[in-house]
Protein backbone atom coordinates (compact mmCIF):
# COMPACT_ATOMS: atom_id res chain seq x y z
CA UNK A 1 0.00 0.00 0.00
CA UNK A 2 2.69 2.39 0.73
CA UNK A 3 4.76 1.25 -2.04
CA UNK A 4 1.68 2.00 -4.35
CA UNK A 5 1.36 5.42 -2.98
CA UNK A 6 4.83 6.42 -3.67
CA UNK A 7 4.91 5.19 -7.21
CA UNK A 8 1.54 7.30 -7.57
CA UNK A 9 3.32 10.09 -5.98
CA UNK A 10 6.60 9.69 -8.08
CA UNK A 11 4.47 9.47 -11.75
CA UNK A 12 2.51 12.31 -10.53
CA UNK A 13 6.37 14.23 -10.05
CA UNK A 14 7.12 13.35 -13.56
CA UNK A 15 4.21 14.06 -14.55
CA UNK A 16 4.16 18.01 -13.48
CA UNK A 17 7.99 18.09 -14.33
CA UNK A 18 7.60 16.54 -17.81
CA UNK A 19 4.59 19.51 -18.32
CA UNK A 20 6.30 21.81 -17.20
CA UNK A 21 9.79 20.50 -20.03
CA UNK A 22 7.64 20.39 -22.98
CA UNK A 23 6.59 23.72 -23.90
CA UNK A 24 10.16 24.94 -23.08
CA UNK A 25 11.63 22.34 -25.65
CA UNK A 26 9.21 22.99 -28.16
CA UNK A 27 10.26 27.11 -28.04
CA UNK A 28 13.64 26.15 -28.27
CA UNK A 29 12.72 24.45 -31.74
CA UNK A 30 10.76 26.91 -33.25
CA UNK A 31 13.43 28.94 -32.09
CA UNK A 32 15.97 27.03 -34.28
CA UNK A 33 14.54 27.00 -37.29
CA UNK A 34 14.93 29.59 -39.34
CA UNK A 35 11.93 29.91 -41.63
CA UNK A 36 12.35 31.64 -44.95
CA UNK A 37 9.16 34.14 -44.22
CA UNK A 38 10.92 36.51 -41.81
CA UNK A 39 8.04 38.45 -40.40
CA UNK A 40 4.90 37.15 -38.94
CA UNK A 41 2.06 36.37 -41.33
CA UNK A 42 0.31 39.16 -40.88
CA UNK A 43 2.82 41.23 -42.07
CA UNK A 44 3.83 41.69 -45.64
CA UNK A 45 7.19 41.98 -46.28
CA UNK A 46 8.16 44.10 -49.29
CA UNK A 47 9.09 42.74 -52.45
CA UNK A 48 12.61 41.51 -53.58
CA UNK A 49 14.96 43.58 -56.09
CA UNK A 50 14.16 42.86 -59.60
CA UNK A 51 17.44 40.90 -60.70
CA UNK A 52 18.18 41.02 -64.08
CA UNK A 53 19.11 38.69 -66.59
CA UNK A 54 22.83 38.07 -67.13
CA UNK A 55 24.11 37.98 -70.40
CA UNK A 56 27.60 37.05 -70.39
CA UNK A 57 29.51 36.70 -73.23
CA UNK A 58 30.70 33.05 -72.86
CA UNK A 59 27.68 31.43 -71.75
CA UNK A 60 27.63 29.77 -68.44
CA UNK A 61 29.07 26.94 -66.82
CA UNK A 62 26.71 23.48 -65.97
CA UNK A 63 26.53 23.13 -62.32
CA UNK A 64 26.15 19.25 -63.00
CA UNK A 65 26.46 16.80 -65.85
CA UNK A 66 22.84 16.11 -67.02
CA UNK A 67 22.11 20.28 -65.95
CA UNK A 68 20.44 21.56 -69.86
CA UNK A 69 22.12 24.39 -70.48
CA UNK A 70 21.48 28.09 -69.28
CA UNK A 71 20.25 30.34 -72.01
CA UNK A 72 22.99 33.02 -72.55
CA UNK A 73 20.66 35.53 -74.62
CA UNK A 74 18.01 37.03 -74.05
CA UNK A 75 14.61 35.35 -75.20
CA UNK A 76 11.79 37.87 -74.34
CA UNK A 77 9.28 38.02 -77.06
CA UNK A 78 10.17 34.94 -78.37
CA UNK A 79 7.15 32.83 -80.00
CA UNK A 80 7.01 29.09 -78.87
CA UNK A 81 4.02 27.75 -79.96
CA UNK A 82 2.04 25.46 -81.59
CA UNK A 83 2.72 27.49 -84.70
CA UNK A 84 6.11 28.39 -84.62
CA UNK A 85 9.07 27.72 -82.58
CA UNK A 86 11.40 31.13 -82.12
CA UNK A 87 14.37 28.85 -80.94
CA UNK A 88 14.56 26.18 -83.36
CA UNK A 89 15.31 28.46 -86.18
CA UNK A 90 18.71 29.00 -84.64
CA UNK A 91 19.31 26.09 -82.82
CA UNK A 92 17.66 23.72 -84.93
CA UNK A 93 20.33 21.86 -87.96
CA UNK A 94 21.06 22.65 -90.53
CA UNK A 95 20.08 26.71 -89.37
CA UNK A 96 22.33 26.67 -86.53
CA UNK A 97 25.59 26.46 -88.96
CA UNK A 98 24.43 29.93 -90.62
CA UNK A 99 24.58 31.68 -87.38
CA UNK A 100 26.89 29.70 -85.46
CA UNK A 101 24.60 28.89 -82.99
CA UNK A 102 25.11 25.06 -80.83
CA UNK A 103 22.47 22.50 -82.07
CA UNK A 104 20.42 20.93 -79.52
CA UNK A 105 20.83 17.84 -78.19
CA UNK A 106 20.50 14.83 -80.51
CA UNK A 107 18.53 13.35 -77.94
CA UNK A 108 16.35 15.82 -78.65
CA UNK A 109 15.30 14.22 -81.89
CA UNK A 110 14.31 11.17 -80.62
CA UNK A 111 10.46 11.00 -79.57
CA UNK A 112 8.84 8.86 -76.76
CA UNK A 113 9.09 5.20 -78.62
CA UNK A 114 12.50 5.61 -79.73
CA UNK A 115 12.10 6.88 -82.78
CA UNK A 116 14.73 9.37 -84.74
CA UNK A 117 13.14 12.40 -85.77
CA UNK A 118 14.04 14.85 -88.24
CA UNK A 119 12.71 17.93 -86.03
CA UNK A 120 12.60 18.35 -82.79
CA UNK A 121 10.73 15.84 -80.99
CA UNK A 122 6.96 16.99 -79.28
CA UNK A 123 8.23 15.79 -76.31
CA UNK A 124 11.00 18.17 -76.59
CA UNK A 125 9.29 21.21 -77.86
CA UNK A 126 8.39 23.36 -75.34
CA UNK A 127 12.50 24.42 -74.55
CA UNK A 128 11.92 26.92 -71.59
CA UNK A 129 10.42 23.91 -69.69
CA UNK A 130 13.93 23.32 -68.81
CA UNK A 131 16.48 25.89 -70.63
CA UNK A 132 16.21 29.01 -68.91
CA UNK A 133 17.94 32.42 -69.00
CA UNK A 134 19.91 33.10 -65.88
CA UNK A 135 20.07 35.95 -63.39
CA UNK A 136 22.55 36.55 -61.18
CA UNK A 137 20.41 35.67 -58.59
CA UNK A 138 22.10 34.73 -55.11
CA UNK A 139 20.69 30.96 -53.27
CA UNK A 140 17.78 31.94 -50.57
CA UNK A 141 18.97 29.39 -48.73
CA UNK A 142 23.28 28.44 -48.72
CA UNK A 143 23.93 25.12 -49.63
CA UNK A 144 26.80 23.10 -49.97
CA UNK A 145 26.04 21.19 -53.42
CA UNK A 146 28.54 19.66 -55.27
CA UNK A 147 27.99 18.02 -58.40
CA UNK A 148 29.39 14.05 -58.77
CA UNK A 149 32.33 14.80 -60.22
CA UNK A 150 33.39 17.44 -57.48
CA UNK A 151 32.56 14.86 -54.94
CA UNK A 152 34.51 11.79 -55.83
CA UNK B 1 -41.75 85.69 -120.04
CA UNK B 2 -38.33 86.15 -118.58
CA UNK B 3 -39.60 85.98 -115.10
CA UNK B 4 -41.60 82.75 -115.55
CA UNK B 5 -38.21 81.47 -116.71
CA UNK B 6 -36.68 82.57 -113.99
CA UNK B 7 -39.22 80.82 -111.93
CA UNK B 8 -38.86 77.45 -113.30
CA UNK B 9 -35.22 77.32 -112.83
CA UNK B 10 -34.22 74.86 -110.40
CA UNK B 11 -31.99 75.14 -107.26
CA UNK B 12 -28.89 73.31 -109.15
CA UNK B 13 -29.52 75.86 -112.22
CA UNK B 14 -29.79 78.97 -110.30
CA UNK B 15 -26.85 78.24 -108.13
CA UNK B 16 -24.69 77.51 -111.58
CA UNK B 17 -25.89 80.39 -113.08
CA UNK B 18 -25.17 82.78 -109.98
CA UNK B 19 -21.50 80.18 -109.66
CA UNK B 20 -20.80 81.20 -113.01
CA UNK B 21 -21.65 84.82 -113.14
CA UNK B 22 -19.22 87.85 -112.33
CA UNK B 23 -18.70 89.28 -108.98
CA UNK B 24 -19.61 92.88 -110.05
CA UNK B 25 -19.28 94.73 -106.14
CA UNK B 26 -16.91 92.35 -104.08
CA UNK B 27 -13.17 94.03 -104.25
CA UNK B 28 -10.31 91.95 -104.93
CA UNK B 29 -9.04 92.00 -101.68
CA UNK B 30 -12.22 90.43 -100.01
CA UNK B 31 -11.85 87.56 -102.55
CA UNK B 32 -8.14 86.83 -101.43
CA UNK B 33 -9.10 86.59 -97.83
CA UNK B 34 -11.94 84.46 -98.75
CA UNK B 35 -9.62 82.13 -100.56
CA UNK B 36 -6.82 82.31 -97.85
CA UNK B 37 -9.32 81.37 -94.91
CA UNK B 38 -10.71 78.82 -97.10
CA UNK B 39 -7.54 78.09 -97.93
CA UNK B 40 -6.21 77.46 -94.21
CA UNK B 41 -9.65 75.78 -93.19
CA UNK B 42 -9.40 73.18 -95.77
CA UNK B 43 -5.91 72.70 -95.61
CA UNK B 44 -5.54 72.31 -92.24
CA UNK B 45 -9.23 70.56 -91.43
CA UNK B 46 -7.51 67.76 -94.05
CA UNK B 47 -4.52 67.25 -92.35
CA UNK B 48 -6.30 67.10 -88.84
CA UNK B 49 -8.26 64.59 -90.05
CA UNK B 50 -5.06 62.81 -91.45
CA UNK B 51 -3.56 62.92 -88.29
CA UNK B 52 -6.74 61.89 -86.10
CA UNK B 53 -6.85 59.09 -87.97
CA UNK B 54 -3.22 58.60 -87.95
CA UNK B 55 -3.32 57.31 -83.92
CA UNK B 56 -3.31 54.54 -81.85
CA UNK B 57 -7.02 55.38 -80.13
CA UNK B 58 -8.27 55.64 -83.41
CA UNK B 59 -7.17 52.15 -84.51
CA UNK B 60 -8.32 50.65 -81.46
CA UNK B 61 -12.13 52.01 -82.08
CA UNK B 62 -12.51 48.88 -84.82
CA UNK B 63 -12.19 45.80 -82.59
CA UNK B 64 -10.54 43.87 -85.35
CA UNK B 65 -7.52 45.67 -84.15
CA UNK B 66 -8.26 46.00 -80.99
CA UNK B 67 -9.04 41.85 -79.67
CA UNK B 68 -6.71 40.57 -82.28
CA UNK B 69 -3.36 42.12 -83.08
CA UNK B 70 -3.36 45.33 -80.15
CA UNK B 71 -4.01 42.65 -77.28
CA UNK B 72 -0.64 40.75 -79.33
CA UNK B 73 1.17 43.85 -79.30
CA UNK B 74 0.67 45.14 -75.99
CA UNK B 75 2.69 42.64 -74.64
CA UNK B 76 6.38 43.46 -76.43
CA UNK B 77 8.68 46.37 -76.20
CA UNK B 78 7.15 48.64 -78.77
CA UNK B 79 4.22 48.88 -76.32
CA UNK B 80 6.05 49.38 -72.92
CA UNK B 81 9.74 49.23 -72.17
CA UNK B 82 12.16 50.50 -69.94
CA UNK B 83 12.34 54.18 -70.93
CA UNK B 84 8.38 54.32 -72.16
CA UNK B 85 9.21 55.55 -75.50
CA UNK B 86 7.04 54.17 -77.81
CA UNK B 87 6.22 52.92 -81.37
CA UNK B 88 2.39 52.81 -81.78
CA UNK B 89 0.66 51.55 -84.64
CA UNK B 90 0.72 54.21 -87.22
CA UNK B 91 4.54 54.65 -86.29
CA UNK B 92 5.12 50.83 -87.71
CA UNK B 93 2.07 50.78 -90.27
CA UNK B 94 1.78 54.66 -91.90
CA UNK B 95 4.73 55.80 -93.74
CA UNK B 96 6.05 59.42 -92.26
CA UNK B 97 6.87 60.96 -95.55
CA UNK B 98 3.99 62.78 -97.30
CA UNK B 99 3.91 61.18 -100.64
CA UNK B 100 4.04 57.35 -99.31
CA UNK B 101 1.51 58.96 -96.41
CA UNK B 102 -1.29 59.58 -98.70
CA UNK B 103 -0.84 56.68 -100.92
CA UNK B 104 -0.93 54.06 -97.87
CA UNK B 105 -4.41 56.64 -96.80
CA UNK B 106 -5.85 55.63 -99.78
CA UNK B 107 -4.40 51.85 -99.90
CA UNK B 108 -6.47 52.15 -96.58
CA UNK B 109 -10.10 52.32 -98.26
CA UNK B 110 -9.00 48.58 -99.08
CA UNK B 111 -9.30 48.29 -95.17
CA UNK B 112 -12.70 50.20 -94.74
CA UNK B 113 -14.41 47.73 -97.85
CA UNK B 114 -12.89 44.71 -95.36
CA UNK B 115 -14.42 46.36 -92.41
CA UNK B 116 -17.98 46.94 -94.02
CA UNK B 117 -18.17 43.28 -95.38
CA UNK B 118 -16.52 41.87 -91.95
CA UNK B 119 -13.85 39.90 -93.63
CA UNK B 120 -11.87 39.43 -90.37
CA UNK B 121 -14.72 40.51 -87.57
CA UNK B 122 -14.37 37.32 -85.40
CA UNK B 123 -11.15 35.89 -84.07
CA UNK B 124 -11.55 32.87 -85.76
CA UNK B 125 -11.75 34.95 -89.11
CA UNK B 126 -9.04 37.20 -88.49
CA UNK B 127 -6.58 33.81 -87.58
CA UNK B 128 -8.03 32.20 -91.29
CA UNK B 129 -6.55 35.47 -93.05
CA UNK B 130 -3.30 36.11 -90.40
CA UNK B 131 -1.10 34.83 -93.30
CA UNK B 132 -2.11 36.44 -96.02
CA UNK B 133 -2.05 39.88 -93.34
CA UNK B 134 1.07 39.36 -92.32
CA UNK B 135 2.47 37.92 -96.04
CA UNK B 136 1.23 41.78 -97.40
CA UNK B 137 2.79 43.53 -94.30
CA UNK B 138 5.75 42.02 -94.89
CA UNK B 139 6.04 42.45 -98.55
CA UNK B 140 5.12 46.13 -97.76
CA UNK B 141 7.87 46.11 -95.42
CA UNK B 142 10.58 44.11 -97.65
CA UNK B 143 10.01 46.24 -100.40
CA UNK B 144 10.57 49.41 -98.97
CA UNK B 145 14.00 48.69 -97.12
CA UNK B 146 11.77 48.80 -93.92
CA UNK B 147 11.12 51.92 -94.03
CA UNK B 148 9.05 52.39 -91.31
CA UNK B 149 11.50 50.66 -89.24
CA UNK B 150 14.48 53.02 -90.00
CA UNK B 151 12.19 56.22 -88.53
CA UNK B 152 14.00 55.01 -86.04
CA UNK B 153 16.22 52.64 -85.83
CA UNK B 154 19.19 53.48 -88.44
CA UNK B 155 22.05 51.06 -89.34
CA UNK B 156 24.50 54.00 -89.23
CA UNK B 157 23.74 54.94 -85.84
CA UNK B 158 23.72 51.09 -84.21
CA UNK B 159 26.14 51.12 -81.84
CA UNK B 160 27.56 47.71 -81.96
CA UNK B 161 29.64 48.03 -79.20
CA UNK B 162 27.05 48.69 -76.68
CA UNK B 163 24.90 45.56 -78.25
CA UNK B 164 24.69 41.63 -77.00
CA UNK B 165 27.75 40.26 -78.72
CA UNK B 166 25.16 37.96 -80.93
CA UNK B 167 23.16 40.90 -82.03
CA UNK B 168 26.49 43.04 -83.01
CA UNK B 169 27.92 39.79 -84.94
CA UNK B 170 24.59 39.06 -86.70
CA UNK B 171 23.51 42.80 -87.33
CA UNK B 172 27.16 43.57 -88.50
CA UNK B 173 26.78 40.37 -91.02
CA UNK B 174 22.87 41.74 -92.16
CA UNK B 175 24.34 45.14 -93.04
CA UNK B 176 26.87 43.73 -95.03
CA UNK B 177 24.49 41.29 -97.08
CA UNK B 178 22.22 44.49 -97.54
CA UNK B 179 19.16 42.57 -95.80
CA UNK B 180 16.39 44.67 -93.72
CA UNK B 181 14.89 44.55 -90.45
CA UNK B 182 11.65 42.63 -91.34
CA UNK B 183 14.12 39.34 -93.15
CA UNK B 184 14.81 38.56 -89.36
CA UNK B 185 12.61 40.10 -87.04
CA UNK B 186 8.94 39.39 -87.78
CA UNK B 187 6.32 38.75 -85.57
CA UNK B 188 8.08 41.31 -83.07
CA UNK B 189 4.67 43.12 -82.37
CA UNK B 190 2.21 40.23 -83.17
CA UNK B 191 1.49 36.68 -83.08
CA UNK B 192 3.29 34.95 -86.03
CA UNK B 193 1.06 33.26 -88.44
CA UNK B 194 2.06 29.02 -88.51
CA UNK B 195 4.86 28.22 -90.20
CA UNK B 196 6.03 31.94 -90.16
CA UNK B 197 9.54 31.33 -91.93
CA UNK B 198 8.27 28.77 -94.74
CA UNK B 199 5.84 31.71 -95.50
CA UNK B 200 8.30 34.64 -95.30
CA UNK B 201 10.95 32.37 -97.71
CA UNK B 202 7.44 31.58 -100.04
CA UNK B 203 6.70 35.58 -99.71
CA UNK B 204 10.30 36.45 -101.10
CA UNK B 205 9.87 34.32 -104.08
CA UNK B 206 6.63 35.54 -104.81
CA UNK B 207 7.66 38.62 -104.52
CA UNK B 208 7.55 40.03 -108.08
CA UNK B 209 3.91 37.57 -108.75
CA UNK B 210 1.54 40.70 -108.26
CA UNK B 211 -1.76 42.10 -109.86
CA UNK B 212 -1.51 45.54 -111.96
CA UNK B 213 -3.00 47.51 -108.66
CA UNK B 214 0.28 46.43 -106.31
CA UNK B 215 2.15 47.37 -109.01
CA UNK B 216 0.89 50.59 -109.04
CA UNK B 217 1.10 50.96 -105.19
CA UNK B 218 4.35 49.76 -105.04
CA UNK B 219 5.91 52.28 -107.72
CA UNK B 220 3.79 55.09 -105.93
CA UNK B 221 5.13 53.69 -102.87
CA UNK B 222 9.05 53.36 -103.66
CA UNK B 223 9.01 50.02 -103.30
CA UNK B 224 11.97 48.30 -104.91
CA UNK B 225 10.77 45.07 -106.00
CA UNK B 226 13.60 44.55 -107.98
CA UNK B 227 16.12 44.55 -105.42
CA UNK B 228 13.96 42.47 -102.52
CA UNK B 229 14.16 39.83 -105.59
CA UNK B 230 17.98 40.23 -106.36
CA UNK B 231 18.85 40.17 -102.14
CA UNK B 232 17.48 36.74 -102.21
Amino acid sequence: MRSRSLLAAVALAMAVALAGLLPGEAQDKSAAVKPLRELPLAEEAAPPDITRQSVPAGGFERAYRQQPPLIPHKVEGYQVSVDNNACMSCHDWPGNTKVGAPKISETHYVDRQGVRLDKVAGTRYFCQQCHVPQADAKPLVSNVFQNATQAK
Amino acid sequence: MQDNEQVRAGPIRRFLRWFFSPAKTVAWGAIAIVFFAGGVIFWGGFNWSLEATNTEPFCTTCHEMKENVFVEYRNTVHYSNRTGVRASCPDCHVPKEWGHKMVRKIQASNELLHKALGTIDTPEKFNAHRLELAKSVWRAMKTTDSRECRNCHKFDFMDYAAQEPRASKIHQTALTQGKTCIDCHQGIAHRLPPKAKESYAEMLATIDQVGPVQRAIDFLQGADVAKAKAAQ
